[in-house]
């Protein structure tokens, strides 16, 4: 995900950086004990790095973006023009002792401006609660969705589906708590509850005394023979927002204070060949999203009521035809339905038009540890037709990442 | 409170019964097929792998997940094999007894002594293993002792039916010893046979019976082959005796057939585990076809 700088809020502090880099450089070659030894370095938590690239070239200027119908969070638009550094992603993870697990994700962004120092994800995790149960505490991303708990390294395509940006800032993640069980059956069922501080969109201000936000979500999945596997779900997302600003491209700011609520259908299946993802797969996926918001909006003078509902869905395929090369299409569609009293501005909430986006990419992974990628999408999420393209790198050092689902 | 209730009401509906069977999630098909010789029906195996796959890219699935979630006794081969998608199991399933450090978790690699352990790695030298090559249920003599810890904490887990598995452990002992000793006598005559592989994943048959590997399809670790590198292979094996190019029933053939037909070395598929070629159901069938096959490729 591309986050903006945020003044103050989220500073860099550059000792804490440098340090940072100084434990990185630790990562490779990494000695390795032999057979039985202990070595006070076998307690080290598996660290990875990430880097990631771009090129982009816009037909119009991403600076102008919005999305029709909607106001975006801070952190929702477009990388910028040229060449840019996306995030660089520091993890670390590892066991705390017997019972609990703890995982840190860094991500420093660096623009024109400044260097951002943002805490992803700083959570800790139960290993041993008993009937399936784990209980996790700290920042991180929801398990609302599909989408929303990858990782931008993760991701399919470049950036984030249409109606991730519009309705969830690109994703939604924050601090707070959460707990999952898993049915003891032969089909995949989990089910979980979260509740947040409530300060991240499509909340902010961390309303009701830092508990302003909850979760729900149920998750179901299988597989079908060897060859098939698949995952579906349903999500809740309820939030209140104290004085959510988004800036729009005239540079006026918006506020929106009230209730917003988000619904999550996804769905996702995935084919391999002989059951073996490495040598050719499928994978398709979609889902839709369903927010309604109903509060006020203010601007520097003035304040009206508003009520919106906003849907809209995103459906994906990525075929690995040969191992290492994959490529895939994507189709984002976006509707909504606003009611907003008089205010001295114009919003992107008063624009019916409903934002669409066709995306099509081809990547290349040398190894499960380097991707490179082109992009080429024709975003109409605006009044006229944007094209875009965006040429990628995503690299991994450090500990071997994980294979989700 | 509702929310509680449901839950409970949810645990309930969908808790399966206390059963006799002991449930074991093996990670690959050798472990469950082991795992079956010494629990028989006093055991509900399933393994999360099949012969056709890769171990080393599974995706942690939801079906993988459920299963986690069910096991009463996790056993993998460990040393990293299985590194991409375990540790998400495991913290996924929400499982306590199978957590590593428990009885329920079983690491078939800290059974046996592994080989080429490096000394230092570096991405660059490929998807190396960092503890040492895993690809260990190659050397029969570590299927035994694997079978043997095994079956120790099958014992400590099940107390009802310990001396069951005590007997048949035993038994698939003797058994396997006899036939370890037919094994190395009908491959005496490979020691010295030269061999190209696709991944280094036969170091420990190579161990066993000298066989003498002279290059990897692969030009590095889980580096899928090149053209380059197989050119350059082409001209490595041109003033050897290579008798066979050998891949596992997961690995594509092309680079196999490729090399196989500019230099008239045959291309063979050794199984790796139980199952991976039709006549090597079980372990014991699975060192037979081993067996026979390099010595017809040896001729
Ligand atoms: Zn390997």
């Amino acid at each position: 995900m591309h986050r903006f700088s945020h003044a103050g809020r989220r500073a860099a502090h550059l000792t804490m950086f440098t340090c940072l880099l100084s434990c990185v450089t630790a990562i490779a070659p990494r000695p390795v004990a032999a057979q039985g030894a202990i070595t006070s370095n076998a307690f080290n938590p598996a660290l990875s790095l990430i880097l990631d690239g771009k090129y982009t070239n816009y037909s119009r200027d991403p600076r102008d973006y919005q999305i029709s119908g909607v106001l975006l969070g801070e952190e929702a638009g477009l990388p910028s023009r040229g060449l840019s550094l996306g995030e660089t992603e520091l993890a670390a993870s590892a066991n705390v002792d017997d019972k609990f697990y703890g995982q840190v994700t860094l991500s420093i962004s660096d623009n024109d401006e400044k260097t951002d120092l943002n805490v992803e994800e700083a959570f800790v995790q139960t290993t041993t609660l008993p009937q399936g149960l784990t209980a996790r505490a700290g920042k991180f991303l929801s398990d609302i969705g599909y989408q929303n708990s990858k990782h931008s390294h993760t991701w399919d395509f470049a950036d984030q589906p249409l109606v991730y940006r519009a309705l969830l800032g690109e994703q939604f993640g924050d601090t707070g708590v959460q707990l999952k069980w898993v049915a003891p059956t032969a089909l995949f069922v989990e089910l979980g509850g979260e509740a947040f501080r409530g300060s991240e969109f499509p909340a902010s201000g961390a309303g009701h005394d830092g508990v302003g936000a909850y979760t729900a979500f149920a998750h179901l999945g299988g597989d079908v023979g060897d060859t098939h596997s698949w995952r579906a779900g349903v999500s809740y997302l309820d939030t209140d927002a104290v004085n959510r600003e988004s800036t729009l491209p005239s540079d006026d700011i918006v506020a929106f204070t009230g209730q917003s609520r988000v619904w999550i259908a996804d769905a996702i299946w995935k084919w391999a060949d002989h059951g073996n993802p490495k040598t050719r797969n499928f994978v398709l996926q979609g889902e839709y999203l369903r927010r309604k918001e109903s509060g006020n909006l203010a601007t520097r003078l003035a304040t009206a009521a508003y009520d919106g509902t906003q849907s809209g869905f995103y459906v994906q395929g990525v075929y690995q035809f040969m191992p290492r090369w994959r490529a895939g299409v994507r189709y984002d569609r976006l509707s909504a339905d606003n009611t907003v009293g008089p205010l001295p501005i114009a919003t992107p909430l008063s624009d019916d038009r409903d934002p669409s986006r066709v995306t099509a990419m081809v990547d290349f992974s040398n190894s499960e540890f380097s991707r490179l990628r082109l992009q080429l999408a024709d975003d109409r999420s605006r009044a006229r037709s944007d094209r875009q393209l965006i040429l990628q790198y995503v690299f991994s050092l450090g500990a071997h990442g994980a294979h989700q689902f | 409170m509702q929310k509680i209730y449901f839950l409970m009401l949810l645990g309930i509906v969908f808790n399966v019964p206390a059963n006799a069977a002991l449930r074991i999630f093996s990670c690959e098909p050798e472990w469950a097929a082991l795992a079956k010789e010494i629990g028989n029906d006093k055991v509900d195996v399933t393994s999360a792998t099949t012969p056709d796959q890769d171990v080393h890219y599974i995706q942690a699935r939801p079906s993988l997940i459920a299963q986690m979630r069910r096991a009463d006794l996790v056993v993998c081969t460990g040393a990293d094999l299985e590194v991409g998608w375990l540790p998400v199991l495991l913290r996924q399933g929400g499982n306590a007894k199978v957590q590593p450090g428990q009885d329920g978790f079983f690491d078939a690699s800290s059974a046996v002594q592994l080989l080429e352990v490096p000394t230092s790695v570096d991405r660059s030298m490929g998807d190396v293993h960092p503890y040492g090559n895993p690809h260990l249920q190659l050397d029969p003599h570590n299927i035994a002792k694997v079978a043997a810890a095994l079956a120790a904490r099958m014992e400590k887990l099940d107390a009802a039916d310990a001396s069951l598995f005590q007997q048949r452990s035993t038994d698939f002992l003797l058994r396997w010893n006899q036939a370890i000793d037919k094994w190395t006598q009908d491959g005496a005559g490979l020691k010295g046979m030269q061999i190209v592989t696709h991944h280094r994943s036969y170091v420990y048959l190579d161990h066993w019976l000298g066989l003498e590997e002279i290059g990897s399809l692969e030009p590095k670790p889980g580096i899928e082959p090149t053209t380059g590198h197989l050119a350059q292979l082409l001209d490595q094996v041109k003033n050897k005796h290579v008798k066979a190019i050998v891949r596992s029933s997961y690995q594509d053939s092309r680079a196999s057939d490729w090399l196989s037909s500019r230099t008239g070395i045959k291309a063979i598929v050794l199984p790796h585990t139980a199952g991976s070629v039709p006549e090597a159901k079980d372990l014991f069938a699975m060192f037979d076809v081993i067996i026979a096959r390099l010595n017809e490729a040896n001729k």
